[in-house]
């Protein structure tokens, strides 16, 4: 007989498939995951804590840097909430303004997923088709917001700035470019039988499991739960957009990729709808009292982000910073179930099934 | 050229030696430019296909000097080594797998004269020998006392083993037809059909297994930087490292190097321009069969280990069998 | 100020400043000339502190709040005039009336806002609230006397409840008008686990989504917030839950929703609260060697100057 033992092996912070400051410790058996136990934290700024000595405006920016790659449904997300409080009203085109940047920030939000996941599984060039066509998305929404990742474009009771000319043309002519660029993705990446040997049926869970896990996003839709904030509880102007929740039912790696996959497609009949409707002028900063003072109460708003549903708490002693803000954030929750997924894994779907939850450490660890 | 055919041949004398050496020298200077000049062009095409320049900066426009910087660079590099790592064999490791490399090159035909070793029992030579450098490799893995490292390693051992069996096997029917093992009596008998459309499976099972043996996507399980890290030379710096990298891409080329010679037809000239000299025509396919690598390379995901097992012992191995039963009953049959 | 004001308003693109002239909407200005205000508001408050601050910690009886909180509230309370009169008044009816089952407190706040205005009404002349104030009274007067549309639901909600677990799980129900009126009932502590267990078991009410889990710290008590949604019913319910300050320890969730375990692990890490039946509660953001709980508003940084 051999003798053999189980190792234990830190996978992290520092490795370059835990996108960002991420710790795993396994415990492995040759290759196969015994257990696995998840460590965060490395990332945490105290968001929640400097955001109780400022003022609602000025947490803004800090907003951005918890979900970097869709910084734009951060800022709503605030923004929302606040205004649910004091019952302010948003110009249309402010709300338009606003749709078209976060629609435009989830696409390029899965592009940056896309790119990673297939750079996880080893292909390397989906990783640059990916970010040349996010540099669109990134010089559109810096011609809107002066920014390339932390935009902080929205304010409370509308945006920042308004559209500069032409910029609506661009939109316009970005999406059929846009189009015929996920169809090449499908044809270098979707029909790759590697790619589907690596992805379908690797990280599967239930539906129940999901709904139990407070899964959201792409990773409680893969399940085949057809949950959409943007449907179920329309915010902002999106009851005024005709799209589809994407869902698939096998709740696997291969479904989540198809699901982002369509949700990018979906986004993009947002954008288009967005750009035909879009008022051709008006006010972008509704009538906002110069010092924001939300009642005193409580609101939990949440909306739909990328990665799932972000929400964020405010409760008000009636001063213009607020007594407690709370971000739910998606990636927090989404990441509880890795260690269910990874028992008894091979290492090599650690990354597979760790790239296909979605994760921005920098949320997770608020 | 007739002369160096007769050093080749005759018995050893200094003065021999002394030619033997003044074209060697050089011939391996020339593989090693060559590694220069194939991770440049590794970077550039690769470049080419990812919407982005590669190297050009260093060497004029063109990237040109990237590479010799970059060995500079890794020459003067601190040479650490983990304070727990065996130091016999963190230091033997590379050795033994960048000696191997070169030691298969000596049996590679270039042109009808420009063979080093023209050994009967070259094709099995080649192949006995690059086994070898898995040795050095599961070593450097061993030895860096590094867990990633020996993940690297272990993947490495059972995916080279794994392929070089169909490998051996996809070749049984070349040789069938070829009736020797002799690489330049291989390409002789390709003068007017090449192998490849002769043993087109036998090539598919080839070109795939040398893929595998070469650890390059998408069967670079062993230094699979996204799971592993880089595997076994994750604790290597300095020289130490730019041996396993260039002995890496040594092999790449005496790899191929094999399948010019085996299914392509090595110098012989595509029919009716044989007035363009041999050398031409060997490098000519020699850089294709390179340049279909970097392709693949810039393309594909990588696999998983036990996928990468199954597809061995349960997809190329039964194929490859198959192939040498059909190429002997046609062998029978119309040769 | 007004001055670098205007440049700033210039700077904006062309809204239509001339429909609201008299008040500068551009978010720049606001934050300029409120960081420009701010020290005044904190001189004065050196200069003469209000009395009717010490008079809101009395009434709020907030025993176990130590010193530097009431400092923090001293400073930061002046500030709160920096609105007139006219924009503070219409917050106190709404409010006080859409929530009666809020605590007086509140009502206290308001009183004491509108005292300090009358101490200090000659500050800040140049900030005339006027179309803000208007448009809210807009808004919010219907909304008084109408009901909230939530309201049935919330009395179903409770109806079930009561039906199925006694009258005596709940605290308290309520519309919470501010969060897009969503009913809100608040668990008595003992019922906290049941209750949640039974919200997402019964077939009617069906909440098997955890949406969000967190605490509050009040100074005179600490809560749990959980909001739940149901996927097939497609509405939700706030579950709140008071939990005693100085020993703050509830139910675990976790065994009803796995997706629990983190979020109160980081409850837990930032706030103390300490959660029975958690199978593995721990410091999950700060390190495990972390001294205090740093959302508790009695948290003293390490560093102090930081």
């Amino acid at each position: 007989m051999i003798r053999t033992e189980e190792m234990l092996l830190n996978v992290g912070p520092q490795h370059p498939s835990t996108h960002g400051v991420f710790r795993l410790i396994l415990k492995i058996d040759g290759e196969i995951i015994k257990e696995a136990t998840p460590v965060i934290g490395y990332l945490h700024r105290g968001t929640e804590k400097i955001a109780e000595d400022l003022q609602y405006t000025q947490i803004i920016p800090y907003t951005d840097r918890m979900d970097y790659l869709s910084a734009m449904t951060n800022n709503y997300v605030l923004c929302h909430a606040v205004e649910t409080m004091i019952e302010l009203e948003v110009p249309e085109r402010a709300e338009y303004l606003r749709v078209l940047a976060m629609e435009l920030g989830r696409i390029a939000s899965h592009l940056v997923w896309y790119g990673t996941y297939l750079l996880d599984i080893g292909a390397t060039s989906p990783f640059l088709y990916a970010f040349r066509d996010r540099e669109h998305i990134i010089n559109l929404l810096n011609e809107l917001s002066g920014g390339r990742l932390t935009f902080n474009y929205m304010r409370i009771g509308g945006v920042k700035w308004d559209a500069p000319e032409g910029w609506i043309e661009k939109v316009k002519n970005f999406v059929p470019y846009m189009r015929e660029q996920i169809e090449g993705y499908h044809e270098l990446v979707t029909g790759n039988e590697i790619f589907k040997e690596r992805a379908k049926g690797i990280g599967t869970y239930t539906k129940e499991d999901a709904i139990a896990h407070s899964l959201s996003g792409a990773n409680l839709r893969c399940t085949g739960v057809n949950y959409d904030i943007r449907k179920v509880e329309p915010y902002s102007i999106y009851d005024r957009f005709d799209f589809q929740v994407v869902t698939r039912e096998e709740g696997d790696a291969w479904a989540r990729y198809e699901c982002r996959m369509q949700e990018m497609e979906e986004s993009l009949k947002i954008v288009e709808q967005a750009v035909e409707q879009f008022p051709e002028s008006g006010p972008v900063l509704g009538k906002v009292p110069r010092i924001i003072r939300p009642p005193k109460g409580e609101a939990y708003v949440r909306i739909e982000s990328p990665r799932g549903e972000i929400g964020c708490y405010i409760a008000s002693d009636g001063k213009k910073e607020p007594y407690r803000l709370k971000f739910r954030r998606p990636s927090f929750y989404n990441l509880q179930i890795l260690p269910k997924l990874l028992k008894g894994e091979n290492m090599a779907n650690l990354v597979a099934i760790l790239g296909g939850v979605d994760i921005v450490l920098g949320e997770v660890d608020g | 050229m007739e002369w160096i055919q007769g050093v080749f041949t005759s018995s050893p004398t200094i003065e021999s030696f002394a030619i033997y050496l003044l074209i060697t020298v050089p011939f391996l200077l020339m593989v090693l430019g060559f590694v220069t000049y194939a991770i440049l062009a590794e970077r550039k095409v690769m470049g080419y296909i990812q919407l982005r320049y590669g190297p050009n900066r260093t060497g004029g426009r063109f990237g040109l000097l990237q590479t010799v910087a970059d060995v500079f660079k890794l020459l003067i590099k601190e040479d650490t080594r983990p304070k727990l790592a065996d130091k016999g064999l963190f230091i033997l490791a590379p050795v033994i797998a960048f000696v191997p490399s070169f030691m298969v090159l000596v049996v590679l035909p270039y042109t009808e004269t420009l063979t080093f070793a023209n050994l009967g029992i070259g094709l099995l030579y080649f192949i006995a020998i690059s086994g070898i450098s898995t040795i050095g490799i599961v070593t450097a893995g061993w030895a860096s006392n590094n867990k990633y490292a020996l993940m690297g390693g272990m993947r490495a051992v059972a995916q080279m083993i794994s392929y070089e069996i169909p490998l051996l096997m996809s070749l049984v029917g070349l040789v069938l037809f070829a009736g020797t093992l002799n690489l330049t009596e291989i390409i002789e008998q390709q003068q007017y059909v090449p192998y490849i459309l002769l043993q087109p499976i036998g090539f598919i099972i080839f070109f795939i297994c040398a893929l595998a043996e070469l650890n390059r996507i998408p069967f670079d399980l062993p230094e699979a930087e996204s799971e592993i890290i880089a595997g076994y030379h994750v604790e290597y710096s300095g020289f130490r490292f730019a041996f396993f990298m260039l002995a890496e891409y040594v092999y790449m080329f005496a790899m191929a190097g094999l399948i010019t010679v085996l299914f392509l037809g090595g110098w012989q000239p595509i029919i009716g321009l044989g007035f363009i000299p041999g050398f031409v025509w060997f490098a000519l396919k020699f850089s294709l069969v390179v340049f279909v690598f970097m392709w693949i390379r810039a393309t594909l995901p990588r696999l998983r280990s036990d996928q990468l097992m199954e597809f061995a012992w349960k997809v190329l191995l039964p194929i490859s069998l198959a192939n040498i039963f059909l190429s002997a009953i046609l062998k029978e049959l119309f040769f | 100020m007004s001055n670098e004001e205007k440049d700033l308003e210039d700077l904006q693109k062309k809204k239509d400043l001339e429909a609201q002239s008299d008040q500068p909407s551009s978010q720049t200005s606001e934050l300029k000339s409120d960081a420009s205000t701010e020290p005044d508001a904190r001189n004065e408050a050196n200069q003469n502190p209000p009395t009717d601050t010490n008079k809101e910690m009395q009434d709020q009886s907030t025993n176990d709040s130590p010193t530097s909180k009431t400092e923090q509230e001293g400073a930061t309370e002046p500030s709160h005039t920096s609105t007139t009169k006219s924009s503070k008044k219409p917050n106190e009816e709404p409010t006080s009336a859409s929530s009666k089952d809020e605590t007086n407190t509140e009502k206290t706040t308001a009183k004491k806002s509108d005292a300090q205005i009358d101490a200090q009404s000659d500050e800040k002349p140049e900030r005339p609230k006027r179309p803000p104030r208007k448009r809210k009274k807009k808004d919010e007067e219907p909304k008084e006397e109408a009901p909230s549309p939530k309201q049935p639901q919330l009395e179903s909600f409770v109806q079930v409840i009561e039906e199925h677990l006694g009258k005596n799980v709940l605290a308290e129900n309520y519309i919470n008008r501010l969060s897009k009126h969503i009913p809100t009932i608040v668990a008595k502590p003992e019922h906290y686990f049941q209750l949640a267990k039974f919200l997402k078991e019964h077939e009617e009410l069906a909440f098997t989504y955890l949406s969000d889990i967190h605490g509050v710290d009040y100074e005179t008590h600490m809560e749990v917030y959980v909001h739940l949604y149901s996927l097939t019913k497609n509405h939700s319910i706030a579950l709140k839950v008071k939990v005693d300050r100085d020993n703050p320890t509830i139910d675990s969730l976790t065994p009803i929703w796995e997706g629990a375990n983190w979020p109160e692990s980081e409850t837990y890490d930032l706030l103390g609260i300490q959660f029975t039946g958690h199978p593995d509660l721990k410091r999950i953001l700060l390190g495990e060697d972390w001294k205090g709980h740093p959302l508790r508003k009695d948290y003293e940084p390490y560093d102090v100057e930081v």
